[in-house]
């Protein structure tokens, strides 16, 4: 027996546990199998050859760990020690998933109006159709082991639908904490949005960490971005130091419409986001960026790509990397302009500031263009910081210490800049300042 | 205040001052000419002690101190200031976070205690008039996006609020228009005065029309081939370097 197919079997036992025996509807539980199916096919992803998506990024440590589904705790956390660890403001809509279920204690759905943010799980039972139509209509779990688990384990996960011609004026703050377990344990977090023609929302999703567990979280989220809609979507990476965090989020962008994504990575032992941005429009924005900052013996990748499908739309995609330590991140952008999709504009740049001579970098900015006629451009820099910045802010008096710092601090500072949710920007600018090494650069 | 001996310096392998010696005294503006590639931004970059540009012989001596142990932070904590020819962007630092650690490190070295927010902003608005730099560009990146003129008006800014003893200005008029040369030569003459001195680096004699000099020395391949009073720079700006190294090259060796 191999040690995969053990790791397939432990899961599949997880699986014939949680299946049986609730009161799920119907075509939810087919679904399910069908994930289950495709987890127990494909398994967990390994750098074979050929295997682009998986080259640098070995989830070995995955595989061979042994996680429970639900064995962390699902009460305890009180409302205010998860305000000291999480962005957080009273006027927020926020659903709060402890360990992976929703804690209808600590949260504060909409309520009235006609939009809807609320626990996935509840609202399949009251509004199945809505949810029917759309849960598992962006992700391809047949070409994915994580979105193919995540999938087979579907359950609490969050549901935001805003009809057409709403904006809202909240952000809707989507809070996956962990704490702690009798034993490492796995979480399947599910994300569904909806944003109906026209409509505006604001979406952050963060995972953060009280108690330094050892977990796993295998994330998925589907965004619909329908016709002249508007959505910012934030997300944040907090969770523990020795914490493996595998997520998938698959958009879909309709004419017209507009959708920026920030990705910030601040602590996680393994972590890897797969963000696949159809743009199935024409005159579509799409503004994709993200920093991660990595330490110690931390792994990040970053698998970002952009398929233009439709004429006339542009997307930026801007990530950003600080590295110390004998951490190591990946980037690999790819961005498609398929046959037709004329007049399309696309950048995309991937930029590192490498502190330690340890820490590695594996960059892959790649374009694949079918169509005449479009503006496509892209990049990748590594290195240390510029000798002449260290000079020019010396000769001002100020110290290698503290150029070191401010220099390191504007690199960053350039993605939180861009971040539009006032009490999210200043929470990231506190968090990220403190997540910075100290370092001295040489000079 | 300066004294240069004999300066030997080189920036690699290549040695760059070939024995410069020079004294500069509070209150004295002195310019510092020559053609392109004689050494004159070597000279000032060696003083304020940019790395790679090594003395090799000869001492420079600031309020008697050999400078060729400080580091370029306690040279500026010492008073001395560079305005650089080419200012550097710093992406992401913010001016105005830029300008409060530079002052905040300057009046902690002089034992002044440390200024609040509003009273640096107080400093900083009274010092941004005398360059007609904008509160928008303040809270910008560190001449990230600024034009030439704005980079050099910075430059002129800090030297305004740093409050140095001893000012080098490396080419601070290249690529400035008129209006722009007034005003940055306006921001240097309102820190002229009996205490501080000024030497200015430039190619063209055109800055010396406002901000008057002392002294006039000509470099021409590290060395000064010529000194003499602001006449100097008006007969060369009729005839060009020409003449003057050929005068030059005999004496040389």
């Amino acid at each position: 027996m191999t040690q995969a197919s053990t790791a397939n079997q432990r899961y599949e036992r997880q699986f014939s546990d949680f299946v049986g025996g609730n009161s799920t509807p119907d075509w939810l539980n087919t679904l399910r199998r069908k994930g289950m199916e495709g987890f127990a096919r494909q398994g967990f992803p390994t750098a074979r050859r050929g295997n682009e998506a998986w080259k640098y990024t070995n989830v070995a440590p995955i595989a061979d760990a042994s996680f429970d589904h639900g064995a962390g705790a699902t009460s305890g956390l009180a409302l205010d020690a998860l305000k000291q660890v999480a962005p957080w403001d009273d006027a927020w809509t926020t659903l709060v998933f402890l360990n992976g279920r929703y804690s209808a204690q600590l949260s504060s759905p909409s309520t009235g109006g006609p939009s809807q943010a609320g626990n996935l799980a509840a609202l399949v039972r009251s509004n199945g159709t809505s949810v029917q139509a759309r849960l598992g209509s962006l992700v391809d779990i047949g070409e994915d082991g994580f979105a193919a688990l995540n999938t087979a384990f579907t359950d609490d996960g969050a549901f935001v639908h805003v009809p057409d011609g709403v904006s809202l004026e909240a952000p809707v703050h989507l809070l996956f904490v962990s704490t702690e377990g009798d034993r490492p344990f796995v979480t399947y977090p599910r994300v569904l949005v909806v944003a109906g023609k026209k409509s505006r929302a604001t979406i952050i999703e963060s995972y953060v960490d009280i108690g330094q567990a050892e977990y796993f979280t295998d994330s998925v989220a589907e965004i619909v971005v329908e016709e002249e809609a508007e959505v910012e979507h934030y997300r944040l990476l907090n969770e523990s130091d020795s914490a493996f965090h595998v997520g998938v989020a698959r958009i879909e962008q309709k004419d017209g419409s507009s959708f920026s994504s920030r990705a910030f990575y601040n602590s996680v032992a393994l972590g890897r986001h797969d963000l696949g941005l159809t743009i199935n429009g024409s005159e579509c924005y799409s503004d994709l960026s993200g920093l991660y900052v990595t330490s110690g013996a931390q792994h990040v990748d970053n698998f970002v790509n952009i398929d233009h499908t439709k004429p006339f739309s542009t997307s930026r995609l801007y990530y950003k990397g600080i590295l110390s330590g004998r951490s190591r991140a990946v980037f690999g952008g790819t961005v498609y302009v398929r046959e037709g999709a004329i007049k399309t504009d696309a950048l995309q740049s991937d930029k590192n500031l490498l502190l330690s001579p340890d820490a590695e970098i594996d960059t892959k900015p790649a374009l694949f263009i079918w169509a005449d006629d479009v503006k496509c451009g892209h990049g990748a820099t590594a290195g240390s910081v510029n000798a002449d910045a260290l000079f020019y802010m010396r000769s001002r008096g100020v110290d290698l210490e503290t150029a070191s710092k401010l220099i390191i601090f504007g690199f960053a500072t350039e993605i939180i800049d861009t971040v539009r949710v006032p009490g999210l920007k200043d929470f990231l600018e506190k968090t990220v300042l403190e997540s910075l090494p100290a370092h001295r650069f040489e000079f | 205040m300066l004294e240069i001996r004999d300066l030997h310096a080189s920036i690699g392998d290549t040695e760059i001052l070939k024995g410069i010696s020079l004294q500069v005294n509070a209150g004295e503006v002195h310019a510092i000419m020559g053609p392109n590639g004689s050494g004159k931004s070597t000279l000032a970059n060696v003083i304020a002690g940019r790395p790679d540009y090594r003395i090799t012989s000869g001492e420079v001596i600031y309020d008697g101190q050999n400078v060729a142990n400080m580091s370029p932070e306690e040279r500026a904590l010492a008073g001395i200031f560079l305005a650089m020819q080419y200012p550097v962007e710093l992406p992401g630092v913010r001016t105005w976070q830029f300008l409060k650690a530079a002052v905040d490190a300057i009046r902690r070295h002089k034992g002044e205690s440390q200024l609040s927010v509003r009273q640096f902003d107080r400093l900083l608005d009274e010092k941004r008039e005398i360059v007609q730099i904008y509160p928008d560009l303040i809270r910008r990146s560190v001449n990230e996006g600024y034009s030439g003129g704005e980079k050099k008006r910075n430059e002129v800014l800090q030297l305004a609020l740093l409050d140095p003893k001893l000012a080098f200005l490396d080419e601070t008029d290249s690529g400035l228009d008129i209006d722009a040369l007034r005003i940055v030569s306006e921001g240097v003459n309102a820190f002229r005065s009996p205490e501080k001195a000024i030497v200015v680096v430039t190619h063209y004699q055109r800055i010396l029309n406002y901000i008057t000099p002392d002294y006039v020395h000509v470099l021409v391949d590290g060395r000064i081939v010529r000194s003499g009073g602001k006449e100097l720079a008006l007969e060369l700006e009729e005839r060009g370097y020409d003449w003057i190294i050929k005068e030059a090259t005999p004496v040389a060796d």
